[in-house]
C-alpha cells in the first residue's frame, strides 16, 4: 500500500532524525553536564560566524558536537597493517547498524490516525490507523535483545583484527562483560513479560496507560526492583564509566578500538552515545510507560473529579511524542550522572557483580514474581 | 626452600565498611546525590544568570587575585631618566634555561657610567618557564617579575615575542616591595 510506504517512510526519517540528534547532541550534553556537576564551565569556544558579519552564535557551545564530527571527518585515517582488513573495515559498522536497528520496535507515540491529522487526506487514507512504531512486531522485545547482542561481535571483530595487544585484551574484556550483562537484561526483563503477557512492545507500553491505585500503570510500579537492575545491566551493557573495562584507558589505551582513528574511532564513540539514547528510550519504553503520561488518553486527559480536558488529535499525538522525548533526554541526563559520579570498578569485581550480586537477584525478582503472579491469577 | 606465602599486611587503621556501606545501593544512591545537588545549584545559578562556576573565561577575563610573590611578566626597570638600568651584560641569556632572552648592546656615548645598553631586549614568551632565574642573575636589578601574567594566547607563536618597548612600560615607583632606586645608592 503507497499511504503505508508514505507512514512508515516518515516514521522511518523521523527515528534516523531523533538517533543521530541525541547522538550528536549528547556529546555536547555529556562535557557540558560534567563541567556544571563539578563547578567548571565546559565546552563554550565552538561558534558559528555569520557570513559577511563579525557575529557569532555560541549557543552555549552548542556546536561542540558539529565541531567534533567535522575533526574527525578531516582526520587522517590511519590503517594498522593487519591480515584481516575486511573485518577490521567492517567492525565500526557491525557496533553501529544494531544500535540503530534497536530502535525500530520501539514505540515513540500513541496510535496515529493520519486521517484524522490531515482530513483533507482522508479519503485517501480510508480509516487506516498506524502505531507510532516502525516496525510492530510480535517478537518485539526478542527482538532488541538479538539486536542488542549483536554489538559483542563488532567489538570482538575490531579487537581481534587489529593485530594489537591491547585491542585483544580489550575485545575480550568486551566480550565477557557483555555477554554476562546480557543475561541480567534478559533476566530482569522475563517478570515483566510475565506481568504483561506479551513481547510486543506496542502493547507493553498500551498496558501501562491505565493506573493502579493512585499510581500510573508503569513497568517501575509493578517491577522497581527489576528497574534498577536492567539500568545498571544496560549501563554495564553499553560499557560506560562505572563498567567501562574494555576500554581501561590507563591499563588499555583505549580498548578495543585503540587501532582505530578518524571516523572509524568516531563511528565507536556515536555507537556509544546513541546507546545511550537507546537505553533510555528502551527504559522509558519497559518501565516508564513510552509516550503515557498519567490520566492521559487518546481523547485528552481525564483528571480524578470529573475534570476533563478534550484535546484533538493532533494535539494528542505532539504531546505523546514530546512526552517520550522528555522521558528519553531525562534519562540520558541521569546516565551521564552516573557515569561521572561513579568510580570504575576492578575488572574481576565487574564480574563478580554480574554473576554473585545482579544474577540471583534478578532470580529472586523473577520467582517472586512468578509467585505473585501464580497467587493472583491461579 | 621454604615456601613463601603471601601474608598481606594489616594496618592499624585499616578501613572498614559497615554492612549498609558494603550493601553499594545506597552509598551510590548517596554519591548521586551530591553530585546531583551540586548540578543543580550550579544550574540554578547559571539559569538565573548567575556564574555557576569557579572557572574564568580566561583569554577574555584574567583573575586580579595572583600571589604577590607570583613571577609573571618581565619588567626592566628603569634609570630615573627613563632609560633602561640593564647594561646588556647578558648574564640573564646565559642562565636562561629556556634560553628566551635575546640582547643586542649597543654603545652611549653620552653616559660615560654606563657606556653599554641594550638596543634589543627581547622575551619569547612562547618558551619562557617563568623560573625567575634571570631575576636573580641580574647583578644591576635590571629585570625583575611583575606579578601579573602576560597577556598572550595566541594562534600564532611567532606573536608571542615582547621588546624592549613593552618590557619598560612598567612604572617601579608603584612597587612598594622594592624601593626604587635601590638602596645602597647602586643606581644612579
Amino acid at each position: 500500500m503507497i499511504q503505508d510506504l508514505v507512514v512508515y517512510a516518515a516514521f522511518i526519517g523521523y527515528a534516523i532524525g531523533v538517533l543521530m540528534t541525541f547522538g550528536l547532541l549528547l556529546t555536547w550534553v555529556e562535557r557540558k553536564q560534567a563541567a556544571v556537576m563539578s563547578d567548571r564551565i565546559g565546552a563554550n569556544r565552538a561558534y558559528f560566524r555569520l557570513p559577511f558579519t563579525q557575529v557569532k552564535l555560541v549557543w552555549w557551545g552548542l556546536f561542540h558536537g558539529i565541531a567534533d564530527g567535522v575533526k574527525m571527518l578531516l582526520k587522517e585515517d590511519f590503517r594498522p597493517r593487519t591480515y584481516d582488513w575486511y573485518a577490521y573495515m567492517v567492525a565500526p559498522w557491525v557496533v553501529f547498524t544494531p544500535v540503530l536497528l534497536v530502535f525500530a520496535v520501539i514505540p515513540f507515540g500513541g496510535m496515529l490516525d493520519p486521517g484524522r491529522l490531515f482530513p483533507s487526506l482522508a479519503e485517501w487514507f480510508g480509516g487506516r490507523t498506524y502505531p507510532m512504531q516502525i516496525a510492530r512486531l510480535d517478537a518485539g522485545l526478542l527482538m532488541v535483545f538479538a539486536f542488542g547482542g549483536m554489538t559483542i561481535i563488532g567489538a570482538m571483530l575490531a579487537g581481534w583484527s587489529s593485530s594489537n595487544k591491547f585491542a585483544l585484551l580489550g575485545a575480550l574484556r568486551a566480550g565477557s562483560q557483555m555477554i554476562s550483562y546480557e543475561l541480567v537484561m534478559g533476566l530482569t526483563v522475563l517478570g515483566l513479560i510475565l506481568i504483561y503477557g506479551t513481547v510486543d512492545m506496542f502493547d507493553i507500553v498500551t498496558q501501562q496507560s491505565g493506573r493502579v491505585g493512585g499510581l500510573p500503570a508503569w513497568g517501575i510500579v509493578f517491577q522497581p526492583f527489576a528497574a534498577t537492575l536492567f539500568l545498571a545491566a544496560a549501563i554495564a551493557e553499553n560499557k560506560r564509566i562505572p563498567f567501562d573495562l574494555p576500554e581501561a584507558e590507563s591499563e588499555l589505551i583505549s580498548g578495543y578500538f585503540t587501532e582505530y582513528s578518524a571516523m572509524k574511532m568516531g563511528l565507536f564513540m556515536f555507537a556509544e552515545f546513541i546507546e545511550i539514547a537507546i537505553i533510555a528510550a528502551l527504559f522509558t519504553t519497559l518501565f516508564l510507560g513510552g509516550p503515557n503520561l498519567p490520566y492521559m488518553s487518546d481523547a485528552g486527559f481525564a483528571f480524578p473529579g470529573g475534570y476533563e480536558i478534550r484535546m484533538s488529535h493532533g494535539a494528542v499525538v505532539a504531546t505523546q511524542v514530546i512526552v517520550f522525548l522528555g522521558k528519553v533526554a531525562l534519562l540520558c541526563s541521569f546516565q551521564i550522572l552516573i557515569r561521572w559520579s561513579l568510580p570504575r570498578f576492578r575488572y574481576d569485581q565487574v564480574l563478580k557483580f554480574a554473576w554473585k550480586f545482579m544474577l540471583p537477584l534478578a532470580l529472586v525478582n523473577l520467582v517472586v514474581t512468578v509467585v505473585w503472579m501464580w497467587a493472583r491469577h491461579g | 626452600m621454604k615456601k613463601y606465602t603471601y601474608v598481606r599486611r594489616r594496618y592499624w587503621n585499616e578501613p572498614t565498611m559497615s554492612w549498609w556501606e558494603r550493601a553499594y545501593l545506597f552509598e551510590i544512591l548517596r554519591g548521586l546525590a551530591i553530585t546531583g545537588g551540586v548540578f543543580m545549584r550550579n544550574m540554578g545559578k547559571w539559569m538565573t544568570g548567575r556564574k555557576g562556576a569557579l572557572t574564568s573565561y580566561y583569554p577574555e577575563e584574567t583573575r586580579p587575585d595572583y600571589a604577590a610573590g607570583n613571577r609573571g611578566k618581565h619588567v626592566l626597570t628603569q634609570r630615573p631618566d627613563g632609560r633602561p638600568q640593564c647594561i646588556a651584560c647578558n648574564m640573564c641569556a646565559t642562565v636562561c634555561p629556556a634560553k628566551v632572552i635575546e640582547i643586542e648592546a649597543a654603545f652611549d656615548p653620552d653616559d660615560p657610567a654606563h657606556p653599554k645598553y641594550p638596543s634589543r631586549f627581547e622575551i619569547d614568551y612562547s618558551r619562557c618557564v617563568f623560573c625567575g632565574l634571570c631575576v636573580e642573575a641580574c647583578p644591576e636589578d635590571a629585570i625583575r617579575m611583575a606579578k601579573e601574567v602576560p597577556d598572550f594566547p595566541s594562534p600564532d607563536r611567532t606573536n608571542m615575542w615582547l621588546g624592549k618597548e613593552e618590557l619598560l612600560t612598567w612604572n617601579p615607583q608603584r612597587d612598594v616591595a622594592k624601593p626604587y632606586p635601590p638602596a645602597g645608592g647602586a643606581a644612579g
